[in-house]
């Protein structure tokens, strides 16, 4: 047996931002990887390809998801929205809008995981999924900064833009 | 990452088959892939077959004749938090699940998932390292390196290693059962038990054999009359592993415990049922000074290494906080 294993390679699928691409992956790529490399969708971004930052978060199939441990070839046709498709041509999502107007960010990095999550995570309140903060399971969660901060907990953000952060997300409830 | 080659299985018996066929080259279930994925990366594992379990039927939550629940292997953490029937009969669990990971993560992860995760033991997770887990044989660096967050029960000379979940916590409080296949057909593993203790074998963290599938755990009907509550303590407020963990159930009849459960987290290899603690409550007066005397039974046996001794302090508080609480 050669001391290099061959990589391995499967045909897939990605329905991305409405737009069908069909591509041909190593077993081993990350949802990211095959986002970032073969697509050329560099606004997700990789942190520290743990699951531990959140900087990868895209929606899958409509939850949010940590891109870096996803391997793409289980996914094959997933639906998948990025950083890039959340604005309607030049109208930016309200989300978008809200972290611009509330300096939600400093360098940007996270930037694009702390969206996806937020657009995630607004779609998990309205659905009444409860968090660890929530008083009463049976009731419905509304979204206090203290929601806020439990329900993006996933995504970190170094230069410490937390509190705009919070404050967009805030005001893109409303 | 070495290579693999992956496959979907389309069914629980295709997927055991398959495990059998592919065992040579190194082979692994794969659901959500939050734990393995990561671990393939930092090379702890080196599967060469992925076998993908997330489509074999088993991704749905159903009540049971005996008004208990069903919940599929395949279900995502964030799922089972969120169901209607989860959050009536056993809060407990859904509480559980809410205080780990992140939201991100438990839309990925699934119930088969959390209960294999692996330690987040520094050295485990460090290929570099000696781990008598990861390469048996090598030795136990954190005996005596980094081991403020393992084990102060139930350890052995090989391992200190804790288990990470805190779903599995409120599963052996609630009794839940793990249903299973594999190559000699099905079996149940009731919760408490379905870990292992690390003994001088601790790279085997549960009793599943080799090709061995989780297809569904089961929840009996949940206790009428009894209240339960989680609680978690850690360095910092979310998306932190618990350096104690309690799941409680607690119902009180005329003053006198009736029913009583207590499972810790973040304390041994297993998630630790309190069964000399649930001994000495059982049927005597519910109060806090029971709860602590019931409580030093239990971590009586307690072996707290060099640096976590205030973990037998922790794990003591908490089970008499949380019971006060949940006491009427």
């Amino acid at each position: 047996m050669s001391l290099i294993e061959q990589a391995k390679f499967a045909e897939i699928a990605l329905h991305v931002n409405g737009e069908e691409r069909r591509i041909r992956v190593d077993t081993r790529s990350s949802l990211l990887d095959v986002l970032r490399e073969q697509l050329g969708l560099t606004g997700s971004k990789k942190g520290c390809d743990h699951g531990q930052c959140g900087a990868c978060t895209v929606l899958l199939e409509g939850r949010r998801a940590n891109s870096c441990l996803a391997l793409a070839v289980a996914h094959d046709g997933a639906r998948l929205t990025t950083i890039e498709g959340l604005a309607d041509g030049e109208d930016l999502h309200p989300v978008q809008a809200a972290f611009i107007e509330h300096d939600g960010l400093q360098c940007g990095y996270c930037t694009p995981g702390q969206i996806c999550s937020a657009v995630g995570m607004l779609e998990e309140l309205a659905e009444g999924w409860p968090s660890a903060v929530t008083p009463d399971l049976d009731d419905a969660p509304v979204p206090s900064r203290e929601e806020i901060a439990e329900r993006m907990s996933g995504n970190i953000c170094r230069c410490g833009a937390y509190r705009g952060i919070v404050a967009a997300i805030e005001q893109a409830v409303r | 990452m070495r290579p693999f080659a992956y496959e979907r299985a389309p069914d629980p018996d295709a997927a055991v088959s398959s495990a059998q066929t592919h065992a040579a080259e190194g082979v692994r279930y794969l659901a959500g892939g939050t734990n393995l994925v990561d671990l393939m990366r930092l090379g702890v594992e080196r599967p060469g077959h992925l076998i993908d379990v997330t489509r074999l039927g088993n991704d749905r939550i159903e009540e049971t004749d005996d008004g208990g629940l069903r919940i599929g292997a395949a279900v995502s953490n964030a799922e089972v938090a969120a169901h209607d029937l989860v959050c009536r009969d056993h809060p407990l669990l859904a509480d559980a699940l809410l205080h780990g990971a992140s939201g991100q993560l438990r839309n990925l992860a699934t119930v088969g998932g959390n209960l294999l995760q692996r330690t987040r033991c520094s050295y485990f997770q460090d290929v570099t390292k000696p781990c008598n887990k990861r390469r048996p044989g090598s030795g136990c660096p954190a005996r005596e390196g980094a081991h403020r967050n393992l084990a102060i029960l139930g350890h052995s000379e090989a391992c200190v290693a804790t288990h990470p979940s805190d779903m599995a916590v409120a599963m052996a409080a609630l009794d839940a059962v793990v249903h299973v296949t594999g190559p000699n057909g099905d079996r149940v593993i009731p919760m408490p038990g379905f870990h292992r203790l690390p003994g001088d074998e601790p790279q085997r963290d549960t009793l599943l054999e080799p090709a061995e599938l989780i297809t569904d755990v089961m929840l009996p009907p949940p206790i009428t009359g009894a209240r339960s509550r989680y609680r978690k303590v850690r360095e910092r407020s979310s998306f932190a592993f618990a350096l104690v963990s309690v799941a409680a159930v607690l119902a009180v009849e005329d003053g006198l415990v009736s029913e009583i459960r207590i499972a810790l987290g973040g304390v041994a290899h297993v998630p630790w049922r309190a069964e000399r603690a649930e001994d000495e409550l059982l049927g005597e007066p519910a109060g806090e000074e029971a709860f602590a005397a019931a409580a030093d039974a239990e971590l009586e046996s307690a072996r707290p290494l060099r640096d976590n001794v205030y973990k037998v302090a922790l794990a003591h508080n908490l089970i008499v906080r949380t019971l006060a609480e949940l006491c009427p």
